[in-house]
């Protein structure tokens, strides 16, 4: 389509066009990203590499005896040129490193292809009582413990390299300074953490807990979808094993039991968790913006009073209000007695028991909760704008709605674009909301109106999201597999992240424009 | 806001101003109403809540109950006092003890303020001023971490939490804190949008005077970060609060480890019915009280926070 020819369609053909090619830039997006960012950022990173190798090679040719020995004994040059705590610290690194590896890296470098040879119980038949006796085997192997050890051994690998790479080039600038009669002490080195080095100080506890408690066991969780880990194999009494693509099999229905209605359920999950993201995050954005219009409207009187109303319900913990609605709803509940008894229906609503009822009631109640919050948000922008734009659109004749989508919508998109991508990503994860509010539940029914074995499915209802299925499968299910909750995981990274690098694309075009700048 | 100052009625038709007064009348008065049925939506079930605390049982026929009793808060705290709840004698405080949850989350949540906070506003500071090699690449790392489901680890960081013996029992509340404040450099963008809008000039001012950076984020930059400062503490504070999914899997099923979350929501579980209803409304009572308290009094620095907040993401 030409521009001629887009700028000539009507208001609601163009937005049409707009989602509908918003939604068709994503294989697109996703096939640029590995084709153009990936390949370039390896080809990069190789060259750099590259570089920095022959740099440090050409340090150990011409380099003296200090240096060169630095390259097998990490520390000694600093030891030797009076660098002596940064010296000791390499050192001790290397040894740790050293140990490490004997003690427990070797050996999970060897077992990680069967995740172990003896499981810690193993079972044989005694004749004589006519029952399979049970024993534990002292040393037997922890799967999970294997994987967390090789995964720690690659990530201490890595930091290895860096530092005695980096060593190398501070031996070869404390060979060079010394050439010229100066060096760098101890005293520096501390002088250097409250100025040049100072970051270090400050990131490195927050990095540390970031690697053990984050990217570790994210690292781990993700090789785990590779495994049938689950409490068949519970751990650490039995061993699991790679069983390859066999979880992204399951989720497709290829393999596993689950088969047509698996695939089903998922299906259904995955696009109940776009749509309620897209609602969830546009109705609290547009009527919190109402409302804070209506609220900042000159010659509306209490501002502050209505203002209140609304922050006291923003004070009171959000799961209080889900929890109190999810009784209040229920098909017995409040709600529903009351119009009875004022002669309003006869039979209750199923606020939470019907699938279509339930997904609305939780998109209007999460209305009711972030509403508040929006407005809040919005009317301190809203104060931003310049009135004289308004002035001179009142004076050209334009009317408050074309004002408002000519002026107030455009400003709040633009100022706002990156707290609507948070906030479309967080309503993907909200767990509490549906969690605590619906459970997941109505359950699935199959097109007989039968219902599907939960179990088969790992005891996914309708207003589950793919976070709380996950939640589900790892907490409440009889058979927790942990192989198919990684793999629901890594789905849902998937679709954050197609939608935020499209999304970060598009806001980055509108604030190229600087229209508001 | 939405309409031009008096000075333009130059502008306008004397002749039809009385009309536009009339017309501006009936759209106010039309956003009054509206506002007003606003209010009430958001207002009545709280209030529900409130009267249902003080009734004896739940009917939930009666909008006001008919009998006021302090019971259900007594039932919460009091280990010797019997409740008869749908024909059987049960002490509430016994079978679930609210006020250790109320305690568990009470010093999760005040250690987890004073961590995070510090741990936040170090790591905001670090990206927003210290301008190191890695920074760019560390926040797209940040950025693209933040992308998986934070839950996805939970299961592997439960197991390392076990293997140094913090996953039952008193310890496992220690667990939590640590699972609470792990990831919390990937909270930096709001701190940090607040650092970029303080200007350098007074950093280099500092420095000319001999200031190093440690002095700078002391001396200069935490005085004149209250509202984020504040804005930080608040939300770390009421985090755990809400805080479901984690708190779960810490607790295993220990109804001591519970926090306020998990606990009303097992009290409120299917099999539990509504009887449990009063009392679970008395102690959503208890439970708002703190953090309505705390918000009304930082209410002003909230509001900045998150204005700020949703400029710069």
């Amino acid at each position: 389509m030409t521009t001629i020819e887009y700028l000539s369609l009507p208001a609601y053909k163009k937005f049409l066009y707009k989602l509908l090619s918003f939604f068709t830039a994503i294989p697109k997006a996703i096939g640029n990203f590995f084709s153009d960012k990936v390949a370039s950022l390896f080809s990069k990173l190789g060259k750099a590499l590259v570089n920095y190798f022959v740099g440090i090679y050409e340090i150990f040719v011409g380099g003296d005896w200090k240096t060169k020995t630095s390259f097998f004994v990490m520390g000694f040059g600093h030891i030797t040129r009076k660098s002596l705590i940064k010296g000791f610290m390499y050192l001790i690194y290397e040894i740790a490193f050293i140990v490490y590896f004997i003690t427990a890296g070797v050996g999970s470098f060897a077992k990680i292809g069967t995740l172990g040879y003896f499981s810690q119980t193993s079972q044989y038949y005694d004749a004589s009582i006519d029952q399979y006796v049970t024993v534990t085997v002292s040393n037997g192997d922890d799967s999970l413990l294997l994987m967390m050890t090789f995964v720690l051994s690659i990530i201490l690998i890595l930091i290895f390299i860096f530092l005695w790479s980096v060593q190398v080039r501070e031996n070869n600038e404390l060979e060079n300074l010394g050439k010229i009669g100066r060096g760098l002490t101890d005293k520096d080195t501390i002088k250097s953490l409250g100025g040049r080095n100072f970051h270090k100080v400050l990131l490195a506890f927050p990095t540390l807990g970031l690697c053990v408690f984050t990217i570790l066991p994210l690292i781990v969780m993700i090789l785990v979808a590779f495994t049938n880990y689950s409490s068949e194999y519970l751990n650490p009494r039995h061993l699991f094993d790679w069983v390859g693509a066999y979880n992204f099999q399951k989720l497709f229905g290829i393999a596993g039991d689950g088969g047509a209605a698996f695939v089903y359920v998922f299906g259904q999950i995955l696009i109940w968790t776009i749509v309620w993201a897209v609602f969830a995050t546009f109705t609290n954005y547009f009527m919190g913006m109402v409302v804070a219009l209506m609220i900042n409207k000159k010659g509306i009187k209490f501002k502050k009073l209505w203002r209140t109303v609304l922050v006291t319900t923003i004070a009171v913990p959000q799961f209080i209000s889900l929890l109190f609605l999810s009784r209040l709803l229920g098909d017995g509940g409040g709600i529903n007695t009351l119009l009875i008894n004022a002669g309003v229906i006869d039979t209750p609503i199923k606020f939470l028991s019907d699938g279509l009822i339930a997904k609305i009631t939780i998109i209007v109640v999460n209305m009711w909760i972030g509403i508040p919050y929006t407005m809040l948000m919005c009317s301190g922008l809203l104060m931003n704008i310049p009135a004289d734009l308004y002035e001179s659109a009142r004076i050209d004749g334009a009317n408050p709605f074309k004002m408002y989508t000519k002026i107030t919508l455009p400003y709040m998109l633009f100022v706002t674009g990156p707290y609507l991508i948070s906030s479309f990503v967080g309503n993907i994860n909200n767990f509490n909301v549906i969690y605590l509010l619906s459970g997941g539940n109505p359950m699935f029914t199959n097109y007989n109106g039968n219902m599907i074995d939960p179990g088969k499915v790992y005891n996914a209802g309708r207003t589950d999201l793919l976070i709380t299925w996950l939640y589900k499968i790892v907490m409440t299910s009889v058979n927790k597999d942990y192989g198919v909750a990684s793999v629901i995981g890594i789905v849902v990274f998937i679709v954050v992240a197609s939608f935020s690098s499209i999304a970060y694309g598009k806001s980055n075009a509108v604030k190229n424009e600087g229209d508001f700048q | 806001m939405m309409y031009p100052n008096q000075k333009f009625s130059l502008f306008v038709d004397p002749n039809n101003s009385g009309g536009r007064k009339a017309r501006r009348m009936i759209s106010n008065g039309i956003i009054y109403t509206i506002l007003i049925i606003i209010s009430m939506i958001w207002i009545l079930p709280f209030l529900y809540l409130i009267l249902q605390s003080f009734g004896t049982r739940y009917e939930a026929a009666l909008i006001v109950p008919k009998e006021f009793t302090l019971n259900n808060y007594r039932a919460l705290f009091d280990t010797s006092f019997t409740m008869n709840l749908e024909g059987e004698a049960i002490i509430i405080a016994k079978t679930y003890p609210f006020w250790r949850w109320y305690l568990n989350t009470l010093c999760i949540a005040a250690t987890v303020s004073v961590l995070n906070t510090v741990l936040t506003l170090i790591s905001a500071y670090s990206f927003s001023r210290l301008k190191f090699k890695a920074r760019k690449a560390y926040m797209k790392l940040i950025l693209v971490i933040g992308m998986f489901p934070g839950f996805l680890g939970m299961i592997i960081t439960y197991f390392i939490l076990k293997q140094v013996g913090l996953n039952s029992g008193t310890p496992a509340l220690v667990g939590l804190v640590i699972v609470n404040i792990s990831g919390c450099v990937m909270g930096y963008y709001v701190a940090k949008g607040y650092f970029d809008t303080i200007s350098t000039s007074l950093d280099e001012a500092a420095m000319i005077d001999g200031a190093n950076k440690n002095t700078i984020f002391w001396k200069v930059i935490m005085p004149l970060s209250k509202p984020i400062i504040v804005y930080t503490i608040l939300l770390a504070f009421t985090g755990p609060w809400g805080d479901y999914m984690f708190a779960s899997v810490m607790a295993g099923g220990d109804a001591n480890l519970f926090n306020v979350a998990v606990g009303l929501q097992q009290m409120l579980g299917k099999e539990a019915g509504t009887s449990y209803f009063p009392i679970f409304c008395a102690a959503a009572v208890i439970v708002s009280i703190p953090i309505m308290t705390l918000f009304f009094c930082l209410q002003s620095y909230y509001v900045e926070g998150v204005t700020g907040g949703a400029v710069k993401g």
